[in-house]
């Protein structure tokens, strides 16, 4: 358990040595999310002020929580451990005395808690002063968005863990990881929130753990789902976490079985 | 002329050799490219499920804009956009390999890594553009035609300029590689709505500032017959060249201080 720790350690401290990376993430997010708001604010506008629950303001404030989230939660790609399989490198991971797994877990839980701050601020401040920000006035829904949104980073993490084990099998990824990307990015709610979505579209998301990872924290957050409602979406976020993770396990076992690393 | 550009021809022939040379590679990454095509056509389609006008666009307009945006910016990202790779040139050093060889840095770089696959994203604009003028009432006049037609163009070479002007600015930065995709990308992402749902600040931003305006929204209303929102007046939409020379005068005068400013690694 404290060899995990050291990991999230380490995952902080790799993360926090590049100060100017962080600040130049927190400076795109914060102009997408300029961009993002003034698009959601004119689609409510013209559907008459009211659009699936969102009015100008609570729409504006999803796009600018989905904008601080993203960094943390990372929907985006990651490639490390594609990286490490095809180099042969995994045998360093494969022989070290801490399950794989759960160190990339821990390391990416570490990187996570340190963009916490630094990468949502930023855009949160800009929209507060901007368009301002429909949040709620109780300590509850914060609480319970804390633990969403370790969850939705548990539930990114395993879903780009799979991704990457496509390593073991295929020499080129490009391709997988554009794809994973487009289907999260849209699943997700980070283009459009999910409740947008027209009927058939909703239904696929639902079937998908992408809206676990963005979609459930903010609803959580802004108090859009309270009570039981919030509950149930914590509790999708753990199945999702803890189904993906023993998928992943099992995929890796059979990937590191099969990997044949040249002795040097 | 046909010396000159020999070291080019070179260059790129065996960039594009070497992308066609692993074809299931090329296919999926192709595939990918549509994808994020689909993905950007999927969220103006989303929004329109819930609404009719955006802006002053209805959905025919929004898809017209969206095609020059999407046509241009992949083309200027498929012929320029790695240039985002600079910091990491910079940070193992191997940018001294370029300033070695005869022929200019940027120029090199343009053609070190042509991305035949962003293609994919091309063609499904393309595509939204044979469907958007057919949905469109246009009075097409001899102007009009040639505006249609020259848009993609000046749009990709607006684009291409930023990608120059972001990566003019890694020289200073290195590790804020990701501070330059607010232009870049931002400016596509920006480029493929009405500029009008903007706020004064944004629109005179996304227009004078970063000219992501000229790429799309003002010719789409020239094309439409619409006024445009103050500040932006649609007769704008005609100086797409204008913008193109300036924002390319920006891009090379950072890019070759850029340059001067750069230390080599000793390597």
């Amino acid at each position: 358990m404290s060899a995990l720790a050291v990991y999230a350690g380490l995952g902080w401290r790799r993360w926090s040595a590049y100060r100017t990376a962080a600040a130049a993430g927190a400076f795109t997010n914060t102009v997408f999310g300029l961009i993002k708001a003034a698009i959601t604010m004119g689609a409510i506008g013209a559907a008459g002020g009211m659009l699936a629950g969102y009015d100008a303001l609570t729409g504006a404030t999803y796009a600018w929580l989905a904008q601080a989230l993203i960094g943390p939660v990372n929907v985006f790609t990651w490639s490390e451990l594609a990286e490490r399989i095809r180099s042969g490198d995994i045998a360093i991971d494969l022989a070290r005395p801490i399950d794989p797994q759960a160190g990339y877990l821990a390391a990416d839980l570490g990187r996570a808690a340190f963009q916490l701050v630094p990468r949502a601020a930023p855009p949160l401040v800009v929209g507060a002063l901007v368009t301002g920000l429909a949040l709620p006035a109780e300590l509850l829904p914060y609480l319970l968005g804390l633990v969403s949104v370790t969850l939705a980073v548990v539930v990114s993490f395993a879903c780009r863990w799979l991704v990457n084990l496509a390593a073991f099998w295929l020499l080129d990824l490009r391709g997988v990881m554009t794809l994973y990307l487009v289907a999260s990015n849209l699943l997700c709610g980070l283009v459009v929130p999910v409740h947008w979505f027209p009927p058939w579209l909703a239904t696929v998301a639902a079937w998908t753990p992408f809206p676990a990872m963005l979609q459930h924290p903010i609803d959580i957050i802004m108090g859009r789902a309270a009570g039981p409602e919030a509950l149930v979406l914590l509790g999708e976020q753990v199945a999702w976490a803890i189904g993906l993770l023993v998928v992943g396990r099992a995929v890796f076992e059979i990937g590191a079985r099969k990997v044949v690393v040249q002795g040097g | 002329m046909g010396e000159v550009l020999a070291p080019y021809r070179a260059l790129l022939a065996s960039r594009l050799r070497s992308q066609l040379a692993y074809r299931r590679s090329f296919v999926l990454d192709l595939i990918g490219a549509v994808g994020i095509g689909v993905l950007e056509l999927a969220e103006v389609l989303v929004i329109f499920s819930s609404i009719t006008v955006l802006g002053e666009l209805d959905l025919a307009g929004a898809l017209l804009l969206f095609a020059f945006a999407g046509i241009g910016f992949s083309l200027a990202d498929m012929a320029v956009g790695h240039v985002d790779s600079l910091p990491r040139y910079l940070r193992s050093g191997t940018l001294d390999a370029f300033l070695l060889r005869p022929l200019p840095v940027l120029a090199q770089l343009i053609t070190s890594d042509l991305q035949l696959r962003r293609l994919g994203r091309t063609a499904v604009a393309a595509v939204v553009l044979v469907i958007a003028l057919s949905m469109n009432t246009i009075a097409w006049t001899p102007a009009l035609v040639v505006l249609a037609v020259l848009t993609p163009l000046f749009s990709a070479i607006i684009f291409a300029a930023l990608f120059v002007c972001a990566a003019g600015v890694q020289f200073w930065l290195v590790e804020g590689g990701e501070f330059a995709n607010a232009f870049t990308y931002g400016g596509s992402y920006a480029a493929s709505y009405p500029t009008s749902i903007f706020s004064l600040p944004m629109r005179v931003l996304f227009t004078f500032v970063v000219p992501a305006a000229f790429t799309a929204y003002l010719p789409t209303l020239v094309l439409l017959g619409h006024a445009g929102p103050a500040w932006t007046p649609a007769v704008l939409g005609w100086f797409a060249p204008v913008a193109a020379a300036g924002i390319w005068t920006v891009a090379l005068l950072g890019w070759r201080a850029g340059l001067r400013h750069y230390t080599g690694a000793g390597s």
